[in-house]
């Protein structure tokens, strides 16, 4: 009996050169950089459709052509499954989770019926990000949404979260999907910023000002108000310590609060795998601290996109293939070209991280780099 | 249970999941319970259906306020498999197809 259950395990053990964890936008572009480097790829994701975020990405994108700009991001992912499905050597699995990476080496993948063990030589995690939650009275009341659930249920599945949306926080994220709730015919009461200036870029937050939507800064919501569902809001100016100012509170009426406040990278397995961390605030919470391959304090796993700091899908596209073509070169396998190629990604990183909105990426990504850029 | 001065939003939830308050946080840090983990353990904050995603930077936070240290000193808990919530069914099958 015992030595059948063993035989049972080794037979179920898959052994695989790279597992790429999550297919949007760096996980598919790491899963093809190790197709055409030729090692062995599995490539998972929890959902049943490639793309992660950019499956609501409705927008077309800024930025250099080889980041896909003027694209627009729900038409990025077929780019990579048509070149994917080249590739005999790559095996993609929707639907799956990764549980869980063990001190033996096991990576167990879990599809809500059954446990799979994987024995990857090298693992990228490329898990994206989770949104921030606030603090404020009747949080829990429905109507209360994340921006990435109504960008969900616009764009992926046609639907409007209400009549009249009061939008919290002003990054690129609230900023654009502020103005595809107006496109599609949603109120937007106004846009709440708790800092002094708007977080996103101004091309963004000047469309929604031509359209009529307050954009106020310096202030922040202390209550959803209602019943059964959110009906309305307290809102209220904060002084430079964040704190509400007493006497400038004031009712708006709506019936969704949209919070966009931010990312936090989504890390857990590069915590099971032993990676040194470091809190980054600039690159939205913990982070690996890695080397500029991407290549984290664990030298089988590598981090790309959100999970190693959130930036936005073009950076995590670079991230990807540069985590993709280190990955597969620290096991002897390289495409022709690759290391032009390599070069080429870690200029594009720098061209995309350069200018006012870079600084502070660039920063944060200075902060989680290993001492001298290499690891001993 | 140590006397703290009630404060306005001390019945807004932080942990969605397990149902915790703002002021059930608030009283265990007052209490002495100073990490993550040990709040975690005694109220259940993070151990629901999104495991903490939600509320572990909020009591992060609220921790780095009450003792008075910036938020990147406040230790994180133990991330341990599974990183979400596993079906009973799922385990009882154990590995493989059948």
């Amino acid at each position: 009996m015992r030595q059948a259950e063993t035989t049972r395990t080794v037979n179920l053990l898959k052994e695989v050169d790279v597992a790429v964890i999550g297919a949007g936008p760096a996980g598919l572009a790491a899963a093809l950089a190790c197709a055409e480097a030729g090692v062995s790829t599995l490539l998972i994701d929890a959902n049943d459709a490639p793309g992660g975020q950019l499956v609501k990405q409705t927008h077309k994108f800024f930025g250099s052509e080889r980041q896909h700009a003027g694209t627009r991001g729900i038409q990025i992912p077929s780019l990579f499954t048509e070149k994917l499905a080249n590739y005999p050597n790559v095996e993609i699995m929707w639907n799956t989770n990764a549980s869980g990476f063990y001190d033996s080496g096991e990576l167990v993948l879990e599809d809500e019926k059954r446990f799979m063990k994987i024995l990857p030589k090298r693992m990228i995690v490329a898990a994206g990000a989770s949104e921030r939650f606030l603090i404020f009275r009747n949080n829990d009341l429905p109507g209360v949404y994340g921006a990435g659930a109504v960008q969900t249920l616009m764009n992926v599945y046609g639907v409007v979260p209400g009549d009249r949306v009061m939008m919290i926080g002003s990054g690129n994220i609230g900023l654009i999907v502020s103005y595809q709730l107006i496109q599609a015919g949603v109120d937007v009461a106004a846009v709440v910023e708790a800092a002094p200036c708007i977080g996103g870029y101004l091309v963004h937050a000047a469309k929604l000002r031509r359209a009529g939507v307050p954009i106020l800064t310096s202030h922040t919501v202390l209550a959803a108000h209602g019943q059964e569902s959110v009906t309305g809001a307290t809102i209220a100016e904060v002084d430079k310590e964040w704190q509400p100012m007493p006497g400038t509170e004031r009712e708006v009426e709506c019936d969704v609060i949209c919070l966009a406040v931010g990312l936090m990278p989504l890390v857990d397995v590069l915590w099971h795998a032993g990676c040194e961390m470091k809190y980054v605030p600039e690159l939205g919470g913990h982070v690996p601290v890695r080397d500029e391959n991407m290549r984290t304090s664990n030298p089988k796993v590598y981090a790309a996109g959100d999970s190693g700091g959130v930036e936005e899908a073009s950076s995590a596209m670079v991230t990807g293939e540069i985590a993709g073509i280190s990955a597969a070169k620290s096991l002897g396998h390289q495409a022709p070209g690759a290391d032009a190629r390599l070069a080429q990604l870690k200029a594009d990183l720098a061209a995309i991280r350069s200018g006012p909105t870079g600084e502070k990426i660039s920063a944060g990504v200075r902060c989680a780099t290993v001492c001298g850029g290499v690891w001993e | 249970m140590t006397d703290r001065p009630k404060r306005h939003d001390d019945d807004v939830i932080v942990c969605r999941c397990e149902d915790v308050t703002l002021g059930e946080i608030r009283r265990l840090i007052s209490e002495g319970y100073h990490t993550i983990d040990e709040i975690k353990r005694i109220s259940r904050a993070g151990m629901g259906q999104c495991q903490g995603r939600t509320c572990r930077h909020l009591i992060a936070r609220e921790l780095a306020r009450a003792l008075g240290v910036p938020q990147e000193e406040v230790e994180m808990p133990m991330f341990r498999p599974p990183t979400r919530p596993v079906l009973l069914s799922t385990i009882a099958r154990g590995e493989g197809d059948e």
